[in-house]
């Protein structure tokens, strides 16, 4: 992965100092409270409920076993012994001190992290791809530009307070795992009819509260052009974004009031300044940042290992673990293996002190020294050996960390919620965690198959509500939390953004709402089919009948 | 004391203020602000100052004055003797349009001064500004932030080619001198230093 050298650590030692200042300044009183806010949250420290949340940037989800160990110890040391992996890929801390958190971010420092850019009005952490670098399907690594995008954007003068918050996705695989139509700027890396590498770029993608899937802005653009051709887009929308309405301020508005040809024209108007300035990328930097994410030093290995094979042959939990967990590797005798954050009953994508201290221990002994953060909230191991599997796999069950349920109905994609976070209209921890209590046999959920069901407490959609095959959204009506359900959102090359079923349902209606939307499932797929592709093929209204049968639906609810 | 940051050859240092900014009175009819908007405003033609502010803005017989986009458009005949002597430059606010203060000139450069109006920090719109001043249209002259100008901005101002900086009157100048330099070393490629850092320095993986 990407090591700092004397310029990148300078940078965050500077930033620390900066914001240590701007802490200081703020609890003088020099600084009002409207003032201090765009500072704290271009550090990632929003003002919640209960407490400060922290947000530390996992730049595209690549951590190493020191880094998430000294997470560990930050979580134990200034909040509560346990973190929270987000969708982007990045770790919350939900119970710090306001007053603690320069001292936070001066530890992170020492393990070449920091809290740049994960909240406020500025481009965010740039996402991608979980198995970058060893999925079989992979075409181009997208960490290298990832990485070189990240640096172009720490503290990008022109783009320092933009109109609303931009995100970047960058995949470099056919089949899409970075969700990058769902980005305001979204990249597909991929190897044009030369050989080259070119990049096709979508816009205007993003869920929130008016989600639409991005539009291709352009087919084919050389690699070298890509951090001025952001550039132009950006500037775009900097300068003509809504600025008005927070609602109505992200780059999506903005390309839809102008149509995505005018759009396009402007940007292109744009670049045609820009391209070839200085920020087009050399060869140089693309080989020397390409250096630091080298194919592992892999053994050589036979595609099979009888040790493993008698253990999935013997051991029935271990063989329903693999089936989940583990993944295709493009190196013979590897595997990727997915550590579930979401064991039945606990809060989707929590993991303690103690727990990133054993995955830490894992990823040493195992798997390099490396890890990754998913946007399902996972921890990935990318590079263990065939004949360790067994061995993580009992290190991983004994910590919680070996729910078989990966890509299952309790894999479930959830947002703090209304139990930590001052937006949210209701509570999603306890929706997740009552329909994995509803769910808790894993013969029925491997029967169930994949299906992802994703958890929202409002409309700005952190836990993906848009694209779940099921997606449920916490609504407020009248000063209550309600749970509005749609079916047939997905992630992926084919993504779509699902349709809402019905009224909305109390909180203790939830996970009966689901088992009925999974009976009509059982009771009308074909053999072959997922959840999704029934739900495609039928549309909304059988499931809609099934759930609402012995419902009063004459009842005059309106959906929220 | 004075509440003016300029920079003199990468040196910043507080200065007196020889300049007078100009401003509009105030619309009588309801302000429609066209914020996020330039685009369709330009499809629209919805106006933001009215004829009878341009008309009734006093402008001062003598000294160095600022005069808002629309004025110095509007009323060039009057400025033109103090123009060639240096003493007019033009503000523009951050929802203006930087073509039509472009095309009222044949020189931008016979302009002393630009400012850009920031009526609120969060504005990020005043960093294009900048830049495209800069680097479009070639300004080699004094380009000042005014308005919600406060030391957290400064490092940006200066990256985006701004190179005076009048600090909001309630706060001290001086001590926002220090956040200029916040970071020695950027990484991407900006007005103050178009090199981004892999064209700077030789970095070895």
């Amino acid at each position: 992965m990407y090591k700092y050298d004397e310029i990148d650590q300078t940078l965050v030692d500077e930033r620390v100092a900066q914001y240590r200042d701007q802490t200081r300044r703020y609890l003088a009183g020099e600084l009002s409270e409207d003032e201090f806010r765009p500072l704290r949250l271009q550090n990632g420290l929003y003002i919640q409920r209960q407490a400060p949340m922290l947000r530390i940037a996992v730049p595209y989800g690549m951590l190493s076993s020191k880094q998430l160990r000294k997470l560990g110890d930050i979580a134990g040391k200034y909040d509560k012994g346990y973190g929270h992996f987000s969708t982007r890929q990045n770790l919350q801390l939900n119970w710090p001190k306001l007053e603690d958190v320069p001292e936070i971010l001066a530890e992170l420092a020492t393990v070449e992290m920091h809290a740049i850019q994960t909240s406020g009005n500025c481009i965010r952490n740039i996402t991608t791809d979980q198995f970058a670098g060893v999925a079989p399907d992979e075409i181009i690594d997208p960490r290298v530009m990832a990485e070189i995008m990240r640096q172009w954007s720490t503290f990008h003068p022109e783009f320092a307070l933009l109109p609303r918050k931009f995100k970047i996705a960058v995949s470099g695989t056919r089949d899409d795992r970075a969700v990058v139509q769902m980005h305001d700027i979204g990249m597909e890396f991929y190897k044009d009819s030369n050989n080259k590498v070119a990049i096709k770029v979508w816009v205007g993608g993003g869920l929130g509260r008016t989600p639409i899937l991005g539009t291709v802005i352009r087919e084919h653009l050389e690699w070298q052009h890509a951090l001025t051709y952001c550039e132009a887009i950006i500037r775009v929308y900097n300068l003509h974004g809504r600025r008005d309405n927070a609602y109505k301020a992200r780059i999506k508005i903005l390309v839809k009031a102008l149509g995505i040809e005018e759009f396009k024209r402007q940007v292109e108007e744009e670049w045609s300044h820009l391209k070839d300035a200085p920020n087009t990328i050399p060869e140089g930097e693309l080989e020397r940042v390409s250096k630091h994410f080298e194919a592992m030093p892999y053994e050589t290995l036979p595609a099979h290992d009888a040790g493993f094979d008698a253990a999935i042959a013997s051991n029935p939990a271990f063989a329903a673990w693999v089936k989940r967990s583990v993944h295709a590797h493009k190196v013979a005798g590897y595997r990727a293996v997915t550590l579930s954050l979401k064991p039945h009953g606990t809060a989707p994508g929590d993991a303690t002190s103690e727990q990133m201290n054993v995955v830490a221990d894992l990823a040493d002994q195992y798997s390099f020294g490396e890890l990754r953060v998913s946007h399902e909230q996972n921890l990935i191991l990318a590079d263990i050996k065939l004949s360790d599997l067994f061995a993580v796999w009992e290190k991983a069950r004994a910590n919680g960390l070996a729910t078989p349920n990966i890509g299952l109905l309790t894999d479930i994609i959830c947002c703090p919620g209304g139990d930590f976070c001052s937006l949210a209209n209701a509570k999603s921890i306890p929706i997740a965690t009552a329909i994995q209590m509803q769910f808790d046999n894993l013969d029925y959920l491997h029967d169930i198959g994949d299906i992802e069901l994703n958890i929202s407490g409002c409309m700005n959609a952190c836990g993906h509500h848009h694209i779940g095959h099921i997606g449920i959204l916490g609504v407020d009506k009248d000063g209550s939390e309600w749970y509005q359900v749609s079916i047939g959102g997905s992630q992926g090359n084919d993504a779509s953004l699902g349709s809402v079923i019905g009224p909305s349902f109390s909180a203790d209606e939830m996970p009966a709402v689901v088992q009925k939307l999974i009976d009509v499932y059982i009771q009308e797929r074909t053999p072959e089919e997922r959840f999704i592709d029934t739900a495609r093929r039928l549309g909304v209204a059988p499931f809609k009948a099934h759930v609402y049968a012995d419902k009063n639906t004459a009842k005059p609810e309106v959906t929220a | 004391m004075s509440n003016l940051i300029t920079l003199n050859n990468g040196v910043a240092a507080i200065s007196e203020n020889e300049w007078t900014i100009i401003k509009l009175p105030a619309s009588q009819v309801e302000e429609r602000k066209q914020a996020g908007k330039v685009v369709l405003f330009k499809l629209t033609g919805e106006k933001t100052v009215s004829a009878e502010q341009i008309a009734t803005t006093e402008i001062p017989s003598a000294g160095k004055i600022i005069v808002p986009l629309s004025v110095f458009i509007a009323r060039k005949a009057e400025l033109q003797d103090r123009m060639t002597s240096n003493q007019i430059g033009v503000w523009v606010d951050t929802h203006e349009v930087l073509e039509d203060l472009v095309s009222s000139v044949s020189d931008l450069n016979s302009l002393p001064i630009i400012a850009v109006h920031v009526e609120r920090f969060a504005d990020g719109r005043i960093f294009s500004l900048g830049t495209l001043l800069r680097t479009r249209y070639g300004f080699k002259n004094e380009l000042r932030a005014i308005g919600d100008v406060l030391r957290d901005q400064l490092y940006f101002f200066k990256r985006s080619g701004f190179t005076s900086y009048l600090i909001r009157a309630d706060r001290s100048a001086t001590e926002a001198l220090a956040s200029l330099n916040d970071f020695t070393n950027p990484y991407q490629g900006a007005v103050d230093e178009p090199r981004p850092v892999f064209k700077r320095y030789n970095r070895v993986a």
